[in-house]
């Protein structure tokens, strides 16, 4: 490793980014990347910035009910009279975090155990896979609800209960990206090594997997977005008076006629992001495949492997 | 320039116009109009065969593909291409579908693939037929015999067999006789022989060049195997960086190449007969769009002087043959040297390193290995020889411990080796070194070359960073590359770039054995000779002892000083390559060796016997 990071001066190589640089500015350059990150970028700016430039208290009643936009409150009041805009700006950021975090949590439990089951093959695959296959039989969201209604709205676990529902469904689609991975001549040369098998899926297997990891980062945020805005409109999210986009859709939608913005708001605020989320994670995909092979060289001929 | 073999000066020829006449063919990227083909001109004959030879990336494929006015997406083509007279790129789609097949027909590279696994051989080619009415008066009897001229039972009971119950060389018949059934004008075969063993392509080989010539075919024949190609056409066009540099008679062209390219790749070829030095070609060609101003083989050309970098050669006219480079009249002068020969090097006896006792292997119930005995002496290199499903991969494998189901006795100086590579000591699999067949495969696409080459080092021994630096840097010098590829990845680099790679990984670790399973096979033929050097010269110079697998008989001379021969899972025959190569006892020995093609032996396939199969 030392090598690399610090290369011969005689010689005037190729100046080498990191490989991830690259891939994220040839990302940014496809219109897919472009437009998906500019749909998440922006709802991710809202919810970051927000909570400093809010103009007022989001727990504060500031005038009547479901006042309708006015000048001084542009997005009009809640139920209780609070300022809508206020209350937006500043419920995004939580519930950003969470998914995110959830996303992190139940991404890595299921790229642990798919990898593991695909190159270790044998009894622990069928263990692994089994077990998956019957979280997989209980409905995501109620495997959430039933843990969150035994423990109780705690952040922590209604992180660890949207994260853990996503891990059966990972686990299943890196085993088989996985499987693929491990039987390549690479993995082989440096089993030959006598290298243990934990260092090779950390340091062989899994740097390969980054398209299909993507991809599932991003199934698995937007998953988590909708789950987390899901449980929080059925009473299971944070406590009120946190503001929080999910439970102000299920607060104030007996509103809807007076300030429809108190509930529409928040949902196109989740509608943008899910739907930025994905043409983004998808261009990660598509690019880390891209990069693997040499595009102008196989539209000419194709290379000659004989039996 | 319009025409590269313009043959109207010939009074002969101009009686019977040619059946292919190809004008000024461009074939462009149709995003930045770089130019991917450019100012191919040629023309073939009734009868005659055209070979279109090239490595990797010189468009003989796309080339080929354009003779039926097809283009893959994000190409265009633009020139003329005429058959009979007419110009196939001026064809309305409809017209065109019709001609496809009926006139023009192509025989792929993979007839596997070609086939539908799905539908039975005989429906498969009464579809042909029935899709251009007027082709035959009587389907069946046509499909009759032109299985008969294929050389494949006409028999009911074949028609109704699914392309998986043939074999490969079967599979292959019936792809051709495909082609021939509506008796085409032209015939394009893309390296329709690549996949098969040398037995079987010699009679394919045949068998096409006698339906060329009984029914009055223009076939252009796509390879990047110049051996075959020498032994079966009459006329040969030399592709490099999308041009044809050479063009003419083939005697002429394999026999005394002038173009430099040629030269070098001829000298690439090994040959069955004579133990000589393989050169190769250094460098790369361009990359569309990337072309050099001048001659495109001007950066990788011995003969180039300051003018071939500026300004771009036009075809030179040399007895029959075209010749597309500014000094071909002096370099025509220079004789055409032959490759020095190999010294001779003793196969050794005395202790071996690596003996094989009884080696039985199979995958899962299916026996692969049967009784084999083997004996590797140090600092020489053995060849094991032997077509597809002879059992020779799985040797390899079986001694460095990949494939693990086997029984028998592996002893490595002295003591014996446990089956697989998990149950081996360290100090066993550091001097054990094992290199894949395809280079493609056998580097992490997500490493450095850098990490790649320090990794094994970082296991096998403790050295400080500055020692293993150096250790990489001196192994990269040793495979003759530079130490400016440490901070490259893979796909940065070409085939045989890569295949160094995966040599320098195995010897850095300086083993005693290196197992090289078909490290050649993947790569170009200029490449391959570069890559068996760089192994010979290891070899010598490292006193390494070397299992050198392969398919490749002419290779063996270049290389090895005692050959194995296998046979189906059985050894049929060891001992000094001379010995094998030159007078082999066993009758499936005598029979590879025959079926080998050579190309000193340029225009002479030897007429078969009709097949049996």
């Amino acid at each position: 490793m030392d090598v690399v990071t610090s290369p011969p001066a005689a010689v005037s190589p190729p100046r080498v980014r990191r490989q991830w640089v690259d891939l994220l500015g040839a990302v940014i350059r496809t219109r897919r990347g472009a437009l998906g990150l500019a749909l998440a970028g922006s709802v991710v700016l809202v919810a970051a910035i927000g909570p400093f430039v809010a103009p007022y208290s989001p727990d504060q009643s500031v005038t009547f009910p479901f006042a309708g936009p006015s000048s001084q409150y542009l997005l009009g009041s809640d139920m209780l009279g609070r300022d809508v805009l206020s209350r937006v700006l500043a419920g995004g950021w939580e519930l950003l975090l969470m998914a995110l975090a959830a996303t992190v949590f139940g991404v890595f439990i299921g790229a642990a155990a798919g990898i593991s089951a695909a190159y270790l093959r044998g009894r622990v695959d069928g263990f692994i896979m089994r077990t998956v296959d019957v979280f997989l039989a209980f409905p995501q969201l109620v495997f959430a609800l039933l843990l969150v209604s035994i423990v109780g709205p705690k952040i922590w676990l209604i992180v660890v209960a949207v994260g853990f529902t996503h891990a059966p469904a990972v686990a299943r689609v890196l085993r088989s990206s996985a499987l693929e991975i491990s039987e390549r001549d690479y993995v082989k040369s440096i089993e030959l090594q006598g290298v243990r098998p934990a260092k090779i899926m950390r340091s062989e297997i899994l740097p390969n997997l980054v398209s299909p990891l993507m991809v599932e980062s991003g199934l698995r945020f937007t998953y988590s977005i909708v789950m987390m805005a899901g449980l929080a409109f059925l009473g299971f999210g944070l406590p009120p008076p946190a503001p929080s986009w999910g439970y102000m859709i299920q607060e104030n939608r007996i509103g809807l006629s007076l300030n429809v913005w108190a509930v529409a708001v928040p949902v196109i605020l989740i509608a943008v992001l899910t739907i930025g989320v994905n043409p983004f994670t998808d261009a990660i995909a598509r690019v880390a495949i891209g990069l693997d092979s040499r595009p102008d060289e196989a539209l000419i001929d194709d290379t000659v492997v004989e039996a | 320039m319009s025409s590269l073999v313009d043959r109207s000066a010939d009074p002969l020829v101009e009686a019977v116009p040619a059946r292919l006449e190809v004008k000024n063919l461009r074939i462009q990227l149709s995003s930045t109009g770089a130019e991917v083909v450019g100012d191919v001109s040629f023309s073939v004959h009734a009868a005659e065969l055209l070979g279109l030879v090239g490595e990797s990336g010189s468009g003989k494929t796309t080339v080929a593909l354009a003779l039926l006015a097809h283009a893959r997406r994000g190409l265009d083509i633009s020139g003329e291409i005429c058959l009979d007279g007419e110009n196939l790129l001026e064809l309305k789609a409809g017209a065109l579908r019709e001609l496809r097949g009926a006139k023009v027909a192509y025989v792929p590279q993979d007839p596997s693939a070609a086939l539908d696994p799905t539908l039975r051989i005989g429906f498969q080619l009464r579809e042909a037929l029935r899709v251009h009415p007027g082709a035959a008066e009587e389907i069946e009897t046509r499909i009759t015999e032109v299985l008969r001229e294929s050389k494949l039972d006409s028999t009911p009971e074949v028609l109704r067999r699914y392309p998986h119950q043939l074999s490969g060389g079967q599979q292959q018949r019936v792809a051709i006789a495909m082609a021939f059934a509506c008796r085409p004008s032209l015939i394009v075969l893309d390296e329709p022989t690549t996949g098969l063993d040398v037995s079987t392509q010699r009679h394919v080989l045949e068998t096409v060049r006698s339906m060329c010539r009984s029914y009055g075919v223009a076939a252009v024949y796509v390879s990047h195997d110049l051996a075959v190609v020498g032994g079966l056409v009459s006329q040969v066009a030399v592709m490099y960086a999308g041009r044809v540099v050479e063009i003419g008679p083939t005697e002429q062209v394999f026999g005394a190449p002038i173009h430099p390219y040629t030269r070098g790749l001829l000298a690439a070829v090994p040959s069955p007969k004579r133990a000589e030095v393989l050169t190769g070609i250094e460098g790369q060609p361009p990359r569309p769009g990337r072309k050099p101003k001048g001659c495109a083989f001007a950066p990788r050309c011995s003969y180039a002087i300051g003018n071939c970098s500026v300004e771009r050669p036009v075809p030179v006219s040399i007895g029959d043959r075209y010749v597309r480079c500014m000094r071909a009249r002096d370099i025509e002068k220079e004789s055409y040297t032959v490759r020095a020969a190999l010294p001779a090097a003793a196969a050794e006896t005395g202790d071996s390193l690596l003996k094989l006792r009884g080696v039985q292997a199979a995958y899962g119930r299916q026996r692969i290995l049967y009784d084999v005995d083997l004996d590797v002496y140090p600092e020489s290199c053995t060849a094991i020889v032997g077509e597809s499903g002879s059992g020779k991969t799985t040797l390899a494998r079986c001694i460095v411990g990949l494939h693990s189901n086997w029984t028998g006795e592996i002893t490595f100086k002295g003591s014996p080796l446990a089956s697989g590579a998990r149950r081996r000591q360290k100090e066993v699999l550091k001097r054990i070194q094992y290199i894949f067949q395809n280079p493609y495969t056998s580097l992490n696409p997500r490493k450095t070359i850098g990490q790649i080459l320090s990794e094994p080092l970082e296991h096998f021994f403790r050295f400080s960073a500055d020692e293993r630096r150096s250790r990489v840097n001196r192994v990269l010098e040793d495979v003759s590359l530079g130490s400016d590829f440490l901070t490259r990845y893979p796909n940065q680099l070409s085939g045989g770039e890569r295949q160094r790679v995966a040599i320098a990984r195995a010897i850095v670790v300086e083993p005693d054995l290196l197992v090289c399973d078909e490290v050649t096979s993947a790569l170009d033929v200029s490449v391959q000779a570069l890559t068996v050097e760089v192994l010979r010269r290891l070899q010598s110079e490292r006193r390494l002892a070397m299992v050198f697998i392969t398919h490749n008989l002419a290779l063996v001379r270049s290389i090895a000083q005692t050959a194995v021969v296998l046979c189906e899972g059985h050894v049929v025959e060891v001992g000094p390559v001379e010995q094998v190569l030159e007078h082999p006892k066993d009758p499936y020995t005598v029979r590879l060796i025959e079926d080998v093609p050579d190309l000193a032996e340029v225009g002479s396939l030897p007429e078969v016997a009709p097949s049996t199969n």
